[in-house]
């Protein structure tokens, strides 16, 4: 094997891990803040990914637009839901917050399989992006180079905004003390929908990014969706710097597996996983147990 | 309250009413043997998946492994010239209570939300498992077998007789639920999930108890898996698809979550109600339905359709508040 086919490899894991760290991303904020997991992710990632499809097929919608109106949609999809659906669930266990947005997995799905047929149909790169770009040692499309940073840049921006900013540190004061925080005059219910929002729209952006890149298709969640909770699982759910390295590390990891051992291409996240859980239960950012 | 349908004389009426409209469900009209013997097997893996969820509180959302996963050793084994049925269904579950066993293990580590996506993240691994091992499982396009063996000498490949034979062993293996969840060892079951850390102090070693209800209901979805398998003398990918385990899970807490025989029903409605919506134009997308129905379910009636009926009819007044006691019933482990 050629030193050069195994950095490719390494990109191309990159890639993958950058759509994974912005859905791990999006899981790790919304149950930071509502204690729920998110099974309906994946069909967000895809929502939006139909949304640039059906946006350049009705109205040739650009894909630069794409990347800022689906998130919106998507996100607005995920208010609505929030506020007259899944609320009702908070006070109960969290895990009928699971089964509730696995429900609409099932409904979402299989709409969109009546709606668009089960076949995948393809979206064009964008004509600025397509062709291949010379890193010197090797040609790498153009338009994977831009996923991997635009992902980088994405995930370092929600980093700052939760961590370093005002309207984070109000996050993190809601996250840990809910009553405290409402005392102080903050609206902590707007921020759970804000931030339930912010969490779905940043699942459909990932779902535009990866249009060009995959066949776009009802079932796309479906498979990145489990990957993501391996991953989260793996990085310590909640941890949104667990999650981002997590998402990238893996993606790599499953790339050159896959390039050292074929057959393990599909596995090794899991198999990794396995082994976190066998070696540090709680993640390897995680520091305590999250009632869950 | 939630043994209320279960317990004592009630529970053997109840239980011998069920047979009793086991015995003459080939007979109705509009059923379809082939179909009835489906939905047995269907009810016994709900029953399977009860004894976990409805006692321990632990969400697996990887119960496919061992549904599919033993119908692919029972299948594997007569496709290489096992003709015991016993042989073939023994292998399944043995296989099904191993796998219980390692699985259990490693996510009773973990509980609540985790624990769910352990599973199904382990389910994935047996999935990519028994696509890419053609050899043994025929990978997309499934094992077909050309029989169901015999038992003892007697051969099963009559519809009416197989069921016949599935209606037992089904009816067996729920008595032993019914049994299980009943005894002592239920009722420290029951103690953990309604106060885990007040069961502990008490000594009890509760991940042990985890692990034995996980193995338990493991095992006993294997058997449902294998007699399913051997029924339709094909496995294929299906049965160890996610999806499956969600099915899974809405069967249980569609017929109502601890009350045992609650899943029978729910496996009958969910089964009833894919078949009827496949026919429509809706065709095979008939999620979108079954999510709407486990949707209502959990926001409006989360003790599921056998649970609120016992509800209305056993139900004290409350002690504490209404919303609360509704809760309780699949009470976080953490």
């Amino acid at each position: 094997m050629s030193p050069e086919y195994l950095i490719t490899q390494i990109f191309n894991g990159l890639v993958n891990g950058g759509f994974y760290a912005l859905l791990a991303l999006g899981l790790s904020i919304i149950f930071g803040m509502l204690r729920i997991v998110n099974f309906a992710h994946g069909a967000m990632y895809m929502l939006g990914a139909f949304v640039a499809y059906y946006g350049a097929l009705a109205f040739h919608m650009p894909f630069f637009v794409a990347l800022i109106v689906a998130p919106i949609v998507i996100g607005l999809f995920g208010l609505l839901l929030e506020t007259t659906l899944l609320r009702r669930l908070y006070e109960i266990d969290p895990l009928y917050n699971l089964l509730f947005t696995f429900a609409a997995v099932l409904i979402i799905e299989d709409a969109m399989r009546l709606a668009a047929g089960a076949l995948g149909s393809p979206y064009e790169t964008p004509a600025l992006l397509a062709g291949a770009t010379n890193l010197g040692f090797t040609q790498y499309p153009t338009y994977r180079l831009f996923v991997i940073v635009v992902c980088i840049v994405v995930c370092a921006a929600v980093y700052f905004i939760v961590e370093r900013s005002p309207l984070g540190a109000r996050i993190r004061a809601a996250t840990e003390k809910p009553e405290l925080t409402r005392a102080f005059g903050i609206n902590t219910s707007r921020l759970v929908s804000g931030v339930f929002a912010c969490g779905v729209a940043l699942a459909g952006f990932a779902g535009v990014l990866a249009a060009p890149n995959t066949n776009v298709t009802p079932t796309m969640g479906d498979a990145i969706i489990i990957n993501t909770f391996a991953i989260v699982v793996i990085g310590g759910l909640g941890s949104i710097l667990g999650s981002v390295v997590a998402g990238f590390a893996l993606g790599v990891i499953a790339a050159v597996g896959a390039v050292l051992y074929p057959p393990i291409a599909n596995t090794l996240i899991f198999v990794v996983m396995v082994l976190v859980i066998l070696f540090k239960p709680t993640g390897l950012f995680g520091t305590t147990e999250r009632t869950a | 309250m939630a043994l209320a349908l279960i317990e004592g004389r009630r529970g053997l009426a109840v239980g011998a009413a069920l047979l009793a409209l086991g015995l003459v469900l080939p007979f109705l009209p509009g059923v379809y043997v082939v179909f009835a013997i489906d939905l047995l097997c269907f009810a016994l893996v709900a029953v399977a998946f009860d004894m976990l969820l409805g006692f321990t509180g632990l969400l697996s959302f990887g119960h496919a492994l061992f549904w599919g996963g033993s119908g692919y050793l029972a299948t594997i084994a007569i496709a290489h010239g096992v003709t015991s049925f016993p042989l073939a269904v023994l292998c399944g579950v043995t296989y099904a209570a191993v796998l219980s066993l390692a699985v259990g293990a490693l996510a009773v580590r973990r509980s609540g939300i985790y624990f769910a996506m352990i599973t199904l993240a382990i389910g994935q691994i047996q999935y990519f498992l028994a696509f890419q091992l053609v050899d043994f499982t025929g990978g997309e396009n499934g094992l077909q077998v050309q029989t169901r063996g015999t038992f003892f000498g007697f051969p099963l490949d009559n519809d009416h007789v197989y069921y016949f034979l599935v209606l037992a062993i089904v009816a067996a293996a729920t008595a032993l639920a019914v049994r299980i969840v009943t005894s002592p060892f239920g009722a420290v079951l029951a103690a953990m999930r309604e106060n885990e850390n007040r069961a502990k102090s008490v000594g009890y070693d509760t991940d042990r108890f985890k692990l034995a209800a996980f193995v338990m209901s493991g095992t006993m979805a294997g058997l449902a898996g294998a007699l399913f398998s051997i029924g339709n003398r094909l496995s294929g990918l299906d049965g160890v698809d996610w999806h499956t385990s969600g099915a899974i899970v809405i069967m249980t807490i569609l017929g109502g979550i601890g009350t045992i025989y609650g899943p029978i029903v729910g496996a009958a409605v969910y089964e009833s109600l894919d078949f009827f919506v496949s026919k429509t134009a809706i065709g095979d997308k008939t999620n979108i339905v079954m999510g709407l129905v486990f949707a209502v379910v959990i926001l409006v009636a989360r003790r599921g359709i056998v649970g609120e009926i016992l509800h209305r009819l056993f139900a004290r007044p409350p002690i504490v508040e209404e919303e609360e006691a509704a809760d309780v019933e699949l009470a976080s482990a953490s």
